[in-house]
């Protein structure tokens, strides 16, 4: 498989989205809306749900099923207002020492007039900067697209799980190539310098864990995450200076030189 | 160094005045705003600013001799640059320009320097390289200014412009919006004063991260301060955009900026700012 081939599988609008997610592997789904500043932005979901028996916050991009669905959720591009909801919803789940578990999947955060106008870029640093100290375990799963910095913005997290056909990039492999060769349809080409495979993320340590997707849609595939999930955020909870380690696992990141 | 831009604009944030050949002693400059001819000398002496009010793009170390104490500036992590983490298709190449055209090796410069006598910690990005994109190397030095100033104990000054996360080091670019925006939050929860001052441009990965986390934050007139591009926001929506559409003013009408400050009132603001933070209260 091409990385461009992973680009167009974790596209794909038959792969199962958050709301499945949420309905295979939780109980007593109840979700919250809206961000309590200027409406409820249906490109994300939050709410409260039980792990298990773990009462956890859960928090998703949704691109939705049908057309109709899909336009209703602004096909999984979140606007300010959905940044927003997700942290409050966030900052409840730290309140109330529950665990916080984020979904995402989106080509990146909405681009238009409105949300330019309430802070499209704001509301993202606003998410870096509180889910770096936010004193609850937090893990995010890239299911699908993990598009640019509205996808970081549900990804600030202690452990990030990408599924085997899930891509992570700075850039899309369209605007990339656009820009690089003048030209959208040497996407491919694009995608494959970007790196942007779960393999890639694994690699450079910012996934730490590549889910296999055989089986993906089936009872057994969402019991091994939910699974997998349940035991993580148990060691988690123990674990000392959280939010240090969060910040160390993020300021690893990079690659240059320092000569003296 | 004053910025100069003889080749075509390779995208629209590039877009800026024009230097004309010279044809005999010094280079002059059209203002992309009135199109009038000034000649550098003219416009060294009004801190690049037209007379029609066009702030000019400037270079991190013009604007820190312009804007902090003389002689007050003193660098750090100057050795810090890229590499080529991902062997991206021609980034080798546009590092070795970048370079060569702004002289700097990152495109952020960092360091300490005093504000009408007040310390603080700052960092310029600078528009001549790779129009101040953020790479790792970037990201490093804004993280290790934020840390050095939590440690001991200054505040922060830093003036943004960028076209947002270097695409040349992919995901690893992307990382460094969260690792500058912990840094920032660090520096913060020890009751420290972070000031941005948002110039033009400032878009993308940087307004989405710590150009938007100021304690208080500052703007250029005129600047274009956004996080989607322009051009992209018009193909998507294809609405017309209203005319001040992503400026400096526009941000501050939506309730995004706290000020808008001509260059030529910067330096008394930020010290008037520092000095209600400051050990003299
Ligand atoms: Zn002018």
């Amino acid at each position: 498989m091409t990385a461009y081939d992973r680009v167009r599988t974790a596209r794909n609008t038959s792969r199962p989205t958050t709301q499945d997610y949420i309905t295979a592997m939780f109980t007593g789904f109840i979700e919250l809306h809206g961000d309590r500043r200027y409406r409820d932005d249906e490109a994300i979901i939050g709410g409260l749900a039980y792990l298990g028996d773990m009462p956890v916050t859960v928090i998703g991009i949704e691109k939705g099923h049908d057309t109709i669905e899909r336009m209703r959720r602004s096909f999984g591009a979140p606007e300010p207002e959905g940044y927003r909801k997700a942290l409050r919803l966030m900052k409840q789940a730290e309140k109330f020492r529950r665990p916080v578990i984020c979904f995402v999947d989106t080509s990146g955060a909405y681009c238009g007039i409105g949300a330019e106008e309430r802070g499209q870029g704001q509301a993202i640093a606003e998410n870096l900067m509180e889910m770096m100290t936010l004193r609850t375990p937090i893990i995010s799963v890239l299911i699908g697209e993990g598009g640019s910095g509205g996808a970081l913005a549900l990804a600030v997290s202690d452990r990030v799980w990408m599924l085997e056909n899930a891509v992570y990039s700075v850039i899309s492999p369209e605007g990339c190539a656009s820009i690089l060769y003048k030209d959208a349809s040497e996407a491919p080409k694009a995608a494959e310098s970007l790196r942007l495979t779960a393999a890639d993320a694994l690699s450079f340590r910012v996934a730490e864990r590549v889910i296999s997707e055989e089986g993906i849609g089936t009872e057994e595939f969402y019991g091994a995450l939910a699974g997998d999930l349940y035991e993580e955020l148990g060691r988690l909870a123990g674990t000392e200076d959280l939010t240090e380690k969060r910040y160390q696992r993020f300021r690893s990141f990079g690659n240059y030189k320092d000569i003296k | 160094m004053a910025l100069k831009f003889t080749r075509k604009p390779g995208n629209e944030l590039e877009k800026e005045g024009r230097s004309l050949e010279p044809t005999l002693g010094e280079t002059e400059y059209v203002c992309p705003n009135c199109h009038r001819t000034l000649p550098e000398s003219t416009l060294d002496a009004g801190m690049w600013v037209c007379t029609c009010g066009h702030h000019f793009r400037i270079s991190a170390r013009k604007r820190l001799a312009l804007l902090t104490d003389e002689g007050s500036f003193s660098e750090l992590f100057g050795d810090i640059e890229s590499n080529d983490p991902l062997a991206f298709p021609g980034y080798q190449k546009k590092l070795e320009k970048a370079r060569e055209t702004s002289g700097e090796k990152e495109s952020v410069v960092t360091g300490t320097a005093s504000f009408s006598g007040i310390k603080a910690a700052v960092f310029a990005m600078t528009p001549d390289f790779m129009m101040g994109s953020m790479g790792t190397a970037t990201g490093e030095k804004i993280t290790r200014l934020f840390e050095y100033a939590a440690e001991n104990s200054l505040p922060v000054v830093g003036w943004t412009v960028s076209g947002g996360a270097r695409m040349q080091e992919g995901l690893l670019s992307l990382m460094q919006m969260a690792k500058t925006s912990g840094a920032v939050k660090k520096h913060s929860d020890r009751g420290l004063l972070y000031i941005t001052v948002l110039t033009d441009p400032t878009t993308g990965g940087v307004t989405a991260s710590f150009a938007m986390e100021g304690d208080i934050i500052m703007a250029e007139p005129g600047a274009t301060v956004g996080f989607a591009g322009r051009r992209v926001v018009e193909q998507t929506t294809m609405e017309s955009l209203p005319r001040d559409f992503q400026t400096s003013e526009f941000i501050l009408a939506h309730g995004f900026a706290d000020i808008i400050t001509p260059r030529s009132d910067e330096k008394r603001l930020i010290s008037a700012l520092l000095g209600f933070h400051g050990e003299t209260r």
